[in-house]
């Protein structure tokens, strides 16, 4: 397998907007909520397999839709976030292995090798590149609303609203990296290099920088390994990434 | 500068307002007017629904009745807790950029609040998460003040700010009422705050209510029915404790 300067700009850009968005989610809590969110993908692609449509684009339908419902929920109940996702994308994941079978079932959940087409790879840097300008643009009223949501309103903001953009730039990141990766993995995307860049950083600058760099270096290192190692990608990308935070754990600790 | 005509204007009309969390009503049948200009101290015992009827104010809790600001009204909150984690790489100076960017403030409106506010910048420049209480007090004080509010409403502006800055804080709220005409909305648990600074007292405990000037209203007597004890033995909280 060799690669091709595509799969390198899509691995750059899709590893620049998961470090950009994990930073947003990391600091909102919702580090298990990335793993669990990923997993409404897998019914997705099991109807996409089922239909002879693109295993992707059924991920993402899945994602977006069961975006929403959590986001539904939550401004509807007074459960935890955490309570819906839980039980909304567990239940996915019994359904997704349930109509998904053999070899397309590991393919999703731990991510594939296979030949990246050029349209695959322009949408999914259309993508990337709408998700990093969202939070960079965004990127105070996150902020803001982070800190505080009465703060955030009586500043104009609408913050279920803007919970909602939140949620859906962090399903299309998910779907991002949903190939290579796969649905058990590709949470640790967005999480691992923000949790490394929360360590260290000092600002919120700091923070994004760090996140993207490490983010990005774990896509593609971890891309060039599993080449040379004749290994998934996915699992090379994540433990990558791994080593940055265990390094961080270490530089911090003697810091 | 507040004008005699400015003054009669209320900044604020209450009508009937109810607050209920499911059977349990916090607030009931609440009215009171704020004019303009003028401040207004909301007191009552802990789970009076200070912080509900805030919350109502600013529109982040659902309510019947009629809030009624008056038109253009831009306020600038305090809250009383946040719940932050310690080690939140968000700087003092990043939460106030933040909050210029989306008010559209410049940078020398938000250096000009540190200063008057008594934050120095190598404080604003830490992580939130490691400012004192009463330093992050004051940051919240300068955020409210960021894009030049017309209401101010703080629940709790000064706790965990030691007694020199409580006062320090205290006067520059008074000053900015005075210099640009604020009407200013206080929860506070310090009544010789209360009595030094506010136009009108509003008490709020369970189902008893009292409105009008501090040293009309404030009787010992309904003290003691408001606090079921002396007046004076209210300790201030760290805000983020």
């Amino acid at each position: 397998m060799t690669l091709e300067p595509s799969a390198i700009a899509l691995s750059i850009g899709a590893g620049a907007a998961a470090g950009l968005v994990g930073c947003f989610a990391v600091m909102r809590r919702m580090t298990l909520a990335a793993d669990a969110i990923s997993h409404i993908a897998l019914p997705g692609i099991g109807v996409a397999i089922l239909l002879r449509v693109h295993p992707i684009l059924g991920g993402v339908a899945a994602l977006l839709i069961g975006t929403l419902v959590v986001w539904g929920i939550e401004n509807r109940t007074r459960l935890a976030t955490e309570t819906i996702i839980g039980v909304v994308f567990s239940t996915a994941l019994a359904i997704g292995s349930l109509i998904t079978s053999g070899e397309d079932l590991l393919e999703a959940l731990f991510g594939g090798v296979g030949h990246l087409t050029l349209v695959e790879a322009s949408l999914g840097l259309v993508v990337a590149v709408g998700v990093i300008v969202f939070v960079v643009r965004q990127r105070h009223r996150l902020v803001l609303a982070l800190v505080s949501p009465e703060i955030a309103h009586t500043s104009g903001i609408d913050v279920p609203r803007l919970n909602l953009y939140f949620l859906l730039v962090f399903a299309l990141t998910i779907a991002l990296g949903l190939r290579y990766l796969g649905v058990l993995l590709v949470g640790s995307l967005v999480i691992i290099p923000a949790a490394t860049a929360k360590r260290l950083a000092r600002s919120l600058r700091g923070m994004l920088i760090i996140s993207v760099a490490v983010s990005i270096a774990s896509t593609t290192v971890g891309t060039l390994l599993s080449i040379a190692l004749h290994r998934t990608p996915g699992s090379m990308i994540v433990l990558v990434a791994a080593s940055f935070f265990l390094v961080s754990l270490v530089r911090r600790a003697g810091a | 500068m507040g004008s005699s005509a400015d003054a009669l204007r209320p900044a604020l009309e209450v009508e009937n307002l109810s607050v209920r969390f499911g059977q349990v009503a916090v607030l009931e049948h609440l009215s009171f007017t704020v004019p303009h200009g003028s401040a207004l101290a909301i007191i009552g015992p802990n789970g009076a629904g200070k912080s509900v009827l805030a919350k109502a104010l600013i529109g982040t809790l659902p309510f019947e009745g009629d809030i009624r600001w008056e038109e253009n009204t831009k306020i600038g909150y305090v809250p009383q807790k946040l719940d932050i984690e310690r080690d939140l790489p968000i700087t003092g100076a990043d939460f106030l950029d933040a909050k210029a960017a989306v008010a559209r403030a410049s940078q020398a409106d938000v250096a000009n609040l540190l200063e008057l506010v008594g934050l120095k910048p190598e404080a604003a420049a830490k992580p939130i998460g490691a400012l004192s209480g009463g330093q992050f007090q004051r940051l919240l004080v300068a955020a409210a003040l960021v894009g030049r509010p017309t209401v101010l409403l703080l629940d709790e502006p000064t706790a965990g700010v030691d007694e020199p800055g409580q006062d320090s804080l205290n006067h520059t709220i008074e000053r900015l009422r005075d210099e640009r005409g604020l009407t200013i909305l206080f929860i506070s648990h310090d009544l010789s705050v209360v009595y030094q600074y506010a136009t009108n007292v509003l008490c709020l405990s369970h189902g008893h209510v009292c409105f009008g000037a501090p040293r009309t209203v404030l009787t010992p007597q309904l003290l003691q029915e408001l606090y079921g004890a002396p007046i004076g033995y209210h300790l201030h909280h760290d805000a983020r404790t």
